[in-house]
């Protein structure tokens, strides 16, 4: 075990990626000299060479549609897409041509691209730097999305990204990017959870409440807190956003019987809408309460100065399981 | 995979190809008509563009250069500060900012990238407006119709399509105005700038593309860029281009007013690379010396924007003591205005994050509103809340 950074843990898991097969390749903009605006890339150039870590012109659609040519060629690129506002002007070959291939070409061309996206807010920057855009493509047949929440699993789901036959988009946390976490970096891929797995982090009997990347250490946070007040909640963390792993969650609802999710996205077709529904359907005689989301406003990202109003934060959560479990909360008396 | 990194060359016209010289200011059609050791030199095809810039105007240049840079030196202060969340310092690239932006009408309408503070300042933007968005507390600092100067793009590239539709909408209505879009060096790799200007050519739209080359883009080289001069890029659009040094203010002046004429009158659009260089940071976020060799900049610091304009006033004997002075105290009352107008912005409401979304009612919104609006409420003090919310 070594402590790390998350930002560390990423770097360690794309080095070690790296050194297992020759056929991954870095690709973004300042990833190289600099190492990435937030050195999650550092020192790999200078390791591996301006071949295998490249440091690309400004565009954002042919960082993305070079990588299906390097795929369609056999090679595995680990794309870095600088911010998750930055996204945008790839998403075109992103959802019509990474997603597709694979269906297009009936299974002879493989697309194992990761894209890293740093994404999420909480750090004061300006428009465009705290994007949440998760859902666009979960919503996108074909592409794998996950989000990671500590260094460990920033270690692990990196390496199982970058091996998997499948398009990922890998986001990353990036207010967490400074935390610090135990890694072990002898484990052995086989042993560790699958990427597609969402994990149980504390367990509890009153609700269960689902989160991933920023806002899993708020929830944790937020069942601490609960606990001195006697409520025991079950805490989640998703780690894969498309698929979603229903089975973990159902069966905690199964158990709880109430369901909170949250994330710092929008809510209106966000993923905790996915989620409500689903469990929805397949607990609807286990449910006590209708599920509750706690999330970011239907609002373009604010300017910094009111960014934590529009981020769920612990109390906010906490409002959003007392509506579960119909105790008394800042809506008491409205209806729906 | 490979960028050759020896340089651009290939098919570039003029200079010797291959080597980096032709980046460092001394390439073909590079206009100049102050050296950097201050001397005014004559172009028979510039000179008649600025034949009206006497010893006054050459004075208020200078005044417009050293305020701009102290506004500069002053915010990039107050976010050491922690009053602003973050800044990008336009240091060195005054020059290019003040000689486009002073040879514009008021009707031309400007769509700049983050960086152009000065050619906000130009246009009558106040200093504390220019801070508001750096500061975290509004979405935008200004009103685009009352300077006609969109608000700052952070997306690289995107203004370039937005000024060339502007431009096709002043090509409709059969006006003489023009649109002009700032933008780096690394936009012009984006998809968005090629689209703009095959747009700008197919409709010989009156746009004028100011590409400010101050050679980094973050940490990434021009050459990584381009392999040709970023002005010939123009040329495989049918676009005329024009490769002015940016650090000669009376020469992007000039280079700018030929592109504004030429739009004026029917001609299309025009592609101006001013060659000039980022002295400070990318961003207050940014540690260049990762990156970037000292000497280089001190080969650039020899080309000082101001200095060359301060050792030519002091040829013609303009620069006096009372001037000097002037200046001096015109700059210290703006930075005053801008350090008391930073610090003693408003705070925004909380309810303030869900202004604007909408022209009109939205149902969706609308309940979140109601719904934060109660929770606030369920705090005896909603300041508590605030501070008890979010981003932990
Ligand atoms: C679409 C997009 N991609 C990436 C970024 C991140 N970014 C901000 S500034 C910058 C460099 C821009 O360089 P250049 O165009 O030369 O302009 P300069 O900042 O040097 O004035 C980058 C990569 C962004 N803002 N937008």
């Amino acid at each position: 075990m070594t402590q790390m950074t998350f930002a560390r843990a990423i770097n360690s898991g794309l080095r070690k990626s790296l050194e297992d097969d020759p056929k991954v390749i870095l690709m973004g903009e300042d990833i190289g000299t600099l190492g990435g605006v937030f050195r999650v890339t550092d020192g790999l150039q200078k390791d591996f060479g301006k071949h295998r870590v490249v440091d690309t012109p400004l565009a954002e659609s042919a960082i993305v549609g070079t990588a299906v040519g390097l795929a369609y060629r056999g090679y595995r690129p680990v794309v870095e897409i600088q911010f998750d506002g930055f996204i945008y002007p790839a998403f075109d070959q992103i959802v019509s041509q990474v997603a597709k291939m694979h269906y297009r070409t009936l299974g002879t061309v493989k697309m194992p691209i990761t894209i890293r996206v740093p994404f999420g807010g909480g750090i004061g920057s300006p428009e465009h730097h705290s994007e949440s855009p998760e859902a666009y493509f979960t919503h996108t047949s074909g592409l794998r999305v996950v989000a990671v929440s500590n260094p460990q699993d920033a270690y692990t789901m990196i390496q199982q990204a970058i091996r998997c036959d499948d398009p990922v988009l890998f986001f990353e946390p990036k207010r967490r990017y400074h935390d610090k976490g135990d890694v072990d970096e002898g484990l052995h891929l086989p042993n560790a959870l699958p990427m597609d797995t969402a994990s149980v982090l504390t367990e509890g009997t009153d609700v269960t409440l689902v989160a991933y990347g920023p806002l899993v250490k708020t929830a944790r946070d937020a069942a601490t807190a609960a606990a001195d007040e006697g409520i025991s909640i079950e805490v989640i963390d998703l780690r894969s956003l498309a698929p979603v792993d229903y089975a973990t969650v159902e069966k905690s609802v199964r158990k709880t019987g109430r369901l909170v999710i949250t994330h710092e996205a929008g809510q209106s077709g966000g993923l905790g809408a996915e989620v409500a529904a689903s469990i929805t359907e397949r607990c609807f005689y286990h449910l006590e309460a209708a599920p509750v989301r706690v999330t970011g406003f239907d609002v373009p990202y604010p300017y910094s100065k009111v960014e934590m109003h529009h981020l769920p934060g612990l109390d906010r959560i906490l409002d959003g399981v007392d509506r579960a479990l119909g105790q008394p909360n800042s809506l008491s008396g409205l209806e729906g | 995979m490979s960028t050759d990194e020896t340089g651009q060359g290939g098919t570039t016209v003029g200079v010797a190809a291959g080597g980096t010289e032709d980046h460092h200011g001394s390439g073909r059609n590079l206009i100049q008509l102050i050296t950097p050791e201050g001397e005014r030199i004559s172009h028979p095809e510039f000179d008649p563009w600025v034949k009206d810039i006497g010893d006054e105007q050459l004075c208020s240049l200078f005044e417009d250069l050293t305020v701009i840079r102290r506004i500069d030196v002053e915010a990039t202060a107050l976010q050491r500060q922690g009053e602003l969340g973050l800044w990008p310092p336009l240091l060195g690239q005054e020059a290019a900012q003040v000689g486009s932006a002073r040879a514009l009408r008021s009707d031309d309408f400007i769509f700049s990238s983050y960086r152009e503070n000065g050619v906000a300042y130009c246009r009558g933007v106040g200093p504390t407006d220019i801070l508001r968005v750096w500061r975290g507390n509004a979405s935008s600092g200004w009103d685009p119709y009352t300077v006609n100067m969109a608000t700052p793009q952070i997306i690289i590239g995107a203004q370039t399509l937005h000024a060339t539709g502007y431009a096709m909408g002043i090509q409709n209505d059969g006006a003489d105005s023009v649109a002009v879009t700032y933008f780096g060096d690394g936009a012009t790799s984006e998809g968005d700038v090629n689209e703009a200007m095959v747009f700008a050519a197919s409709f010989q739209v009156p746009v004028v593309f100011f590409c400010s080359n101050n050679h980094w883009a973050i940490s990434e080289p021009v050459r990584l860029q381009s392999h040709v001069q970023l002005a010939d890029r123009a040329a495989g659009f049918g676009i005329p281009n024009l490769r002015v040094d940016g650090n000669d203010v009376l020469a992007v002046m000039a280079a700018t007013r030929v592109a504004l004429d030429r739009a004026r009158h029917g001609g299309g659009p025009t592609f101006i690379e001013a060659v000039t260089y980022r002295m400070g940071p990318h961003t207050t976020a940014d540690d260049p010396t990762r990156y970037r060799d000292a000497n280089e900049l001190e080969d650039w610091a020899a080309k000082d924007p101001i200095e060359r304009v301060k050792a030519l006033l002091d040829r013609k004997g303009l620069y006096t003591d009372q001037f000097q002075q002037h200046i001096r105290e015109k700059a210290d009352q703006v930075a005053r205005e801008l350090r008391a107008g930073c610090i003693g912005m408003p705070e925004p409401e909380p309810l303030d994050v869900f202004k604007h979304v909408y022209s009109s009612p939205n149902s969706w919104l609308d309940r979140q509103q109601d719904h934060y609006a109660r929770y606030l409420a369920s705090f005896g003090d909603p300041a508590e809340a605030a501070s008890q919310e979010g981003a932990r």
